[in-house]
């Protein structure tokens, strides 16, 4: 690991300020950490914000306002995300470990890395890590690799599984900036798209600092999260998807699906959402909405089983979630 | 910088890459925690802070000011055995033993856990209290592996362990 100074942030606008000029925060450490000792990441200045009281949950007019540093065990613990919101608590609990997940935070989960074998491989090329050098990934190793809006620079995917139940809860990322000005983002579009600048994993300018994520009122349904990978625990998706659904008089009264492991962001497309609503529910519907999300879809070889594979697992969260037989 | 390790007081002063887990293991003397992979995949790095169970070497020592850390050696003694540790003899839970101050450290932590009625991946209803089944603790001790792969003996070291307190 580079040597660095470290100090704590005492206000979030000192984290505001280092930060823009440059300065790396640590909540969890749990992904920066490992980044560091591996040099992925090299930053000069370290800046603590565990400190900060941003670790609550807390109403939030008809939502809940999770803090940005509350942890991934509380928030899927709390007692309203469980009751209320139990695809996050799901999402969450289908990450990593307990030891990780207490570490872990509610801002830091948002901007974990993705998991590419060659982002990590300093001896591989990766537009991600080093922009210019390439994509060794196009033509390697890429199981793990994107179907959907990836570009000739990247077909990385966004890691996580938090932000897959957020993009289905249609929650929003608050944001201090360095002028004290606070904004929300949709969470569906806080991760951004590789493009030409994979480097960029999200929207966030420097200098900003993220406070809090919000959920809006609780819609009730049904609430799946399906998450498809190698192993049975700890491991990272290959495909997953959010799911929360309400039926009414046997029609679809209300869809919001997202997916995980597919691309360099939580995937949501509210077109599926819409082709759902007020239609009653059948295989022939659930293979149009399959239709819509996987038509564009680009594999490079080694992850071509998963255009099939997340056709199936869709299927199979709308026919649960439907209560048609599984 | 103040921190408590094992009810003894410590004052870290040191290069701010250290993590936890080096701190421990080089300046403290409390080698009990093992260092795997050193990049949170294996657990056998677990110690508790504040009697929640982490990865020592994702963590900076620099950050722990004012922490409570129990590490294996805070746990029991050779001659004054955890009643997991003894557990883990009876039913032969290791067999080089590197895993297994993590993942009694581990153990520790998920029954407190489960106490407290967290639920994980496996949990079917999320608020009925947690019962530590098989499934349960198979899937909440997945971060500590075990390459000699004696899972079951530790499963059935834990299950003991619940039985007697209830």
């Amino acid at each position: 690991m580079r040597a660095f100074t470290y100090s704590r942030a005492a206000a979030v606008a000192h984290a505001c300020q280092q930060t823009r000029d440059g300065a790396r925060l640590i909540a969890g450490g749990t992904n920066l950490l490992d980044l560091m000792k591996l040099e992925i990441e090299v930053p000069e200045v370290v800046i603590d914000i565990n400190r900060l009281d941003l670790a609550n949950i807390a109403q939030s007019g008809a939502g809940l306002r999770i803090g940005s540093l509350v942890t991934n065990s509380a928030c899927a613990a709390h007692p309203r995300v469980r009751g209320h919101y139990p695809v996050l608590s799901r999402a969450i609990l289908a990450g990593a470990t307990f030891q990780l997940r207490n570490k872990a935070t509610t801002g830091g989960n948002l901007c974990q890395r993705t998991r590419c074998y060659y982002f990590y491989n300093r001896d591989q090329a990766c537009n991600k890590r080093d922009p210019g050098s390439g994509c060794s990934a196009l033509e390697g190793a890429n199981r793990i690799h994107a179907i959907l809006g990836a570009s000739e620079d990247c077909i990385a995917t966004y890691p996580g599984d938090m932000a897959v139940a957020l993009a289905a809860l249609n929650a929003d990322v608050e944001v201090t900036a360095p002028d004290g000005s606070v904004r929300s983002i949709p969470v569906r579009e806080f991760h951004r798209l590789p493009g030409d600048t994979p480097d960029r994993d999200n929207v966030l300018e420097p200098g900003d600092v993220i406070t809090a994520v919000t959920l809006p009122a609780p819609v009730g349904g049904t609430q799946i999260y399906r998450k498809v990978r190698d192993r049975a625990s700890y491991a990272f998706a290959l495909v997953s998807i959010a799911c929360v659904l309400k039926m009414d008089e046997g029609r679809i009264a209300s869809a919001a699906l997202a997916f995980g492991g597919l691309a360099h962001k939580p995937w949501h497309d509210s077109d599926m959402d819409e082709l759902l609503t007020g239609k009653a529910p059948s295989d022939t519907l659930f293979e149009a909405v399959a239709d819509l999300l996987l038509d564009g879809a680009c594999s490079y070889g080694q992850n071509d089983f998963k255009i099939g594979m997340t056709r199936r697992v869709l299927k199979a969260v709308l026919r649960e979630a439907t209560g048609m037989q599984a | 910088m103040p921190l408590t390790i094992n009810g003894t007081d410590h004052d870290f002063i040191g290069d701010p890459r250290t993590t936890l887990l080096d701190y421990l293991r080089d300046e403290c003397g409390l080698t009990g925690t093992k260092k795997g992979c050193d990049h949170g995949q294996c657990g056998a790095c677990t110690v508790l802070v504040n009697g929640q169970r982490i990865n020592s070497c994702l963590t900076l020592a620099v950050m722990h000011e004012d922490d409570q850390v129990t590490t294996i050696e805070g746990l029991g003694t050779a001659s004054n055995l955890h009643p997991l540790q003894a557990a883990f003899v009876r039913h032969d839970g290791y067999q080089c033993g590197y895993c297994t101050p993590g993942q009694i450290c581990s153990a520790k932590a998920m029954i407190d856990e489960a106490a407290n009625g967290w639920p994980s991946f496996v949990t079917a209803d999320l608020f009925e209290p947690v019962k530590l089944t098989t499934d349960e603790i198979r899937e909440r001790m997945s971060g500590n592996l075990c390459r000699c792969g004696a899972y079951s003996n530790i499963v059935d070291a834990v299950t003991e362990i619940l039985e007697t307190k209830r």
